[in-house]
């Protein structure tokens, strides 16, 4: 079938499934109980452990390690749980090699960490796999509170309100939960259907139900939600997209790398899904790296990402950047888009060099054309329709740190849509669960 | 290369790496490939009277410890000796001594308690030409119950009299090997000394329980619902095993007696280790149990490349080089003061000498914001803690305070006079004496 990579256009089927299932297997395979048992070993039980410092939830790790290491994974399980209800999706996602994995000791002293996320997944997975749910609802408080979002911090904040006793609506736009972990999370991270296992194992607390269809500016508004129930969080993510610039980006081939992205995600066959053989990616950031790789795993012949700063500015890790290499993605840098060419379909696309003076991108002159008859715009999501009367900070909710309080009274915010904190699952999951704690003390203070 | 040639007994052998009495020496078959691999001897698995054999159960007879990776650090067995005829042992042994005249080959013995018992099998171990025998007072289950092995060697009047019996009744060499369960080594070595033994060869197995099935609520191994004590042997029994060689090897009694070490021998380092404190050879079980004959291979290579290291041309220049030093508490200086020092390029940074020091020592080391560990001389006592348990090797080492010094925990200079506990003030009978 290698003709496929070379056969022009937009189209589907350049691969065998067994070629794409093989591609599309899980990055970072599951750890047996052996090889746990000796990635446990690894850990030194550091006292103050950097790494605990350096993750977004703070999980005890070291106490998750030695319960793994001591054959009771169940607890190590309930040490994760405990601090990140999403711990299961974060052991797989998060970027450990910039959280927890960068200050391990052992990253320091020679370079090989602990395997940190693998552990984890290690001892989530076991007791999910078993339908365990290790929490259970304080006494019902009567109180009410409208989650509006069901992504991570949605889900997180959901949960640990759930657990204190509230009762929760959450409102979901879209007709399935998970945001962007079931819509936009590079699909070899979150496999057989991870994302809405774990968000079905969630609800196995109780006291949630989720409205989907609606939210805010779909059937009801803020002041809805503030007059129905005693507290609001709001978890609306970013799901604006930034425009390109460049002429010719109205033409055929030329799209957002998260609809794509999310059309792969919702694929039930990815042999069925069209992807060009020239396919070039704008943008730097974990949405950039996921669509070149995906679309190389596809079957295109040649995917280009294209950086308008040099590699150290790249919002993607070093680990995303040499996953992306290793996966045949080339990267360039300093270039910027000036113009989609082609009759109709891109089938080119004019580069300009750039450098930066004083902090600001600007082009040089020189040009670079490279085909492309599919182009992806992963240039930064955006927040939309901000309910009205909210301040807005550096184009997010502004928010009040640890605590998740809006501007408005009654209205807590967390997540991407929030300031403060990297855009990361993990970010998402602490500042719902924190974001939850406030609005407990709040309505029983 | 150093010359491995060891003289034990007057009995030679090409290096002194000889197998231990069990599963390893149990018959012909083991013992040629065993030869082959390079063992410099063996000790035969332990022979009974005449008559049917002992039976061993059919159910699991090892349990084990292991680290994380699954290496075997201990080993616990319940096994008997051997389960196959005495002539069918004593012809192999024949036919395998005449084939490789060059190595050593011991019979293990173990029978009752009786004259009539011993005067009986010894001729016929003679028969074989074997190169001496060792007397099995070590077995610490099964034969025990049935008043042999550890029965005997607990009680030194008995190991006394069954050495003379085998002085009188066989005339080639006569080692006797002891049970480390017992309160103090040295009266049984005493007793096999009295009773004119060439040598003493030990440790064999301590009792154990490796561990609990809490499912079945038994100790394991499991035959049936029920567990026994076992023996225990492997890496984790060395450290005893080097004390009671280092007793035995010190000991005024028992001074110049030949010793056969055996205790958890797993690399040419152990070997060279035993050696030090007096062991004229060694000998080997569970690391051949675990990796197969060809592990002596490394211990030949690492034992003479070491020596050629140090400049020893045989076996004899270091042995018995480290017994001088071991001493006992009270003739320890207690004017040598050291402190911890932590080397700042090689720390990780894991805090694990904060913990240790902070929670259960001495609270002796620093921690800044920044994760900097330091020692504070005037609370560190030199325990050696932090060294420990520190995992960079070489990071944390003990510094001597030098003489005429002041020691910061103390306030006083310190003293190039050797001085000990037998003469400190604190001591009250030192005040006595004086
Ligand atoms: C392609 C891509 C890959 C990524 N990869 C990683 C990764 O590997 N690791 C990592 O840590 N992070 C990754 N991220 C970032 C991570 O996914 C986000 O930081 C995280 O999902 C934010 O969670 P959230 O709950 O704030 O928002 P979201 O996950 O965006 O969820 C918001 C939810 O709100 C709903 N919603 C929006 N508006 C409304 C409304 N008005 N009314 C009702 N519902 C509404 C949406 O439908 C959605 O379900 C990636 C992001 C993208 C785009
Ligand atoms: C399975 C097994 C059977 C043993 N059988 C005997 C035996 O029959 N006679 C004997 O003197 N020692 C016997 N031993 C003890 C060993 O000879 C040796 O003293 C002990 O295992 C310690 O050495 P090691 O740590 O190298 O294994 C046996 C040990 C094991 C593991
Ligand atoms: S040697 Fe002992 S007392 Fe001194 S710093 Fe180390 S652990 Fe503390």
């Amino acid at each position: 079938m290698a003709s496929s990579h070379q056969a022009s256009g937009i189209r589907p089927a350049r691969l065998s499934a067994a070629e794409i299932a093989d591609n599309f297997a899980d990055l970072h395979a599951p750890f047996d109980a052996h090889e746990a048992a000796v990635a446990a070993d690894r850990c030194y039980f550091c006292y103050d452990a950097p790494c605990m410092t350096a993750c977004p939830t703070s999980i005890d790790i070291p106490q998750f390690i030695r319960e793994i290491q001591a054959g009771h994974a169940d607890s190590a399980a309930k040490t994760i749980f405990n601090q990140n209800i999403l711990g299961g999706m974060c052991a797989r996602v998060c970027p450990t090699e910039t959280l927890c994995e960068e200050v391990c000791v052992r990253e320091v002293a020679e370079g090989k960490p602990v395997e940190i996320g693998r552990l984890q997944r290690f001892a989530t997975d076991q007791m999910m796999a078993k339908g365990v749910h290790p929490f259970s609802r304080a006494a019902r408080t009567g109180k009410t509170v409208a989650v509006v979002g069901a992504g991570p911090a949605g889900l997180s904040a959901a949960h640990r309100l759930a657990m204190k006793g509230h009762d929760v609506v959450v409102f979901e736009a879209r007709p399935k939960p998970g945001g962007l972990n079931e819509f936009g999370i590079a699909a070899y991270k979150s496999t057989d259907g991870f994302a809405a296992r774990e968000v079905a194992w969630l609800l196995q607390i109780g006291g949630i139900s989720i409205e989907y269809g609606k939210g805010i500016g779909v059937g009801l508004t803020l002041s809805d939600l503030q007059t129905g129930y005693d507290a609001v969080f709001l978890s609306i993510g970013l799901t604006g997209v930034n425009s390109l610039r460049a002429a010719g980006e109205d033409k055929a081939g030329v799209r957002d790398a998260v609809d794509f992205i999310a059309e792969l995600r919702q694929a039930e066959d990815l042999t069925a899904l069209p992807v060009g053989r020239n396919v070039v990616v704008i943008g730097g950031g974990m949405t950039a790296i996921d669509a070149a790789v995906q679309s190389k795993l596809l079957g295109a012949e040649n995917v280009t990402i294209a950086y308008r700063r040099d590699r150290s500015a790249m919002g993607a890790s070093r680990f995303e950047q040499d996953l992306a290499a290793s996966r045949g993605v080339k990267l360039m840098f300093n270039v910027m888009p000036r113009a989609i060419l082609g009759a109709g379909a891109a089938v080119e696309i004019e580069l300009e060099y750039t450098e930066v003076v004083d902090g600001r991108v600007r082009g040089t002159g020189e040009t670079v054309r490279v085909l492309a008859d599919q182009i992806y715009k992963a240039i930064g999501q955006t927040l939309q329709q901000a309910p009205e009367g909210l301040e807005i900070d550096g184009g997010k909710i502004r928010v009040a740190a640890d605590t998740g309080r809006t501007s408005v009274a009654g209205v807590w915010a967390g997540g991407d849509c929030a300031s403060g904190g990297d855009d990361l699952t993990v970010t998402a999951v602490a500042e719902g669960r924190d974001a939850a704690e406030d609005i407990h003390a709040s309505l029983m203070g | 290369m150093a010359d491995l040639t060891t003289e034990f007994l007057g009995i030679t052998s090409p290096n002194p790496f000889w197998l231990a009495s069990a599963p390893p020496t149990d018959k012909e078959y083991n013992v040629r490939r065993a030869f082959e691999a390079g063992w410099g001897g063996v000790v035969w698995k332990t022979l009974g009277a005449e008559g049917p054999p002992v039976v061993n159960v059919n159910g699991p007879r090892y349990g084990a410890i292991w680290g994380a990776d699954r290496r075997l650090l201990g080993l616990n067995n319940i096994e008997l000796i051997t389960d196959r005829p005495l002539d069918v042992n004593l012809a192999e042994m024949t036919r395998v001594k005449k084939d490789y005249p060059d190595r050593a080959l011991i019979a293990s013995i173990m029978v009752p308690c009786e004259e009539a018992a011993w005067k009986a099998i010894l001729p016929r171990v003679a028969e074989t030409n074997a190169d001496g025998i060792e007397l099995n007072f070590g077995c610490p289950h099964g034969m025990a119950e049935r008043g042999m092995g550890s029965a005997v060697g607990q009680v030194p009047e008995y190991i006394q009299m069954v050495t003379e019996w085998c002085k009188q009744y066989y005339d080639r060499p006569v080692i006797v090997k002891l049970t480390p369960n017992i309160t103090d080594i040295r009266h049984p070595a005493r007793a096999a000394h009295a009773g004119n033994a060439d040598a003493v060869s030990l440790i064999n197995t301590i009792n154990s329980i490796t561990s609990v099935n809490l499912d079945a609520m038994a100790p394991e191994p499991m035959i049936g619902g029920k567990g026994t004590h076992g023996g225990y042997c492997g890496p984790a029994v060395k450290p005893i095993a080097m004390n009671m060689v280092a007793e035995i090897s010190r000991d005024p009694q028992t001074a110049g007696l030949p010793i056969s070490a055996i205790g958890g021998i797993t690399t040419w380092r152990d070997a060279a280790e035993f050696i030090a404190l007096g062991a004229g050879n060694v000998q080997v079980c569970t690391a051949a149990m675990t990796y197969g004959f060809k592990v002596v291979e490394e211990m030949i290579s690492g034992l003479s490349d070491w020596m050629d290291e140090k400049g020893y041309a045989s076996i004899e220049e270091f042995r018995g080089m480290a017994t001088p030093n071991v001493t006992d508490w009270q003739y320890l200086d207690l004017n040598y003061v050291a402190k911890a020092r932590i080397s700042q390029d090689d720390c990780i940074k894991c805090g694990r000498c904060f913990a240790a020091c902070e929670d259960t020592s001495h609270q002796a080391i620093a921690m800044s914001a920044d994760r900097t560990f330091t020692v504070k001389d005037d609370e560190c006592v030199a325990c050696n803690l932090c060294v420990n348990v520190c995992p960079i090797e070489g990071c944390i080492t003990m510094e001597e305070v030098p003489v005429g010094q002041v020691d910061e925990r103390t306030g006083r200079v310190v003293s190039g006079d050797y001085s000990n506990w037998t003469v400190h003030p604190n001591n009250p009978s030192a005040a006595a004496a004086q």
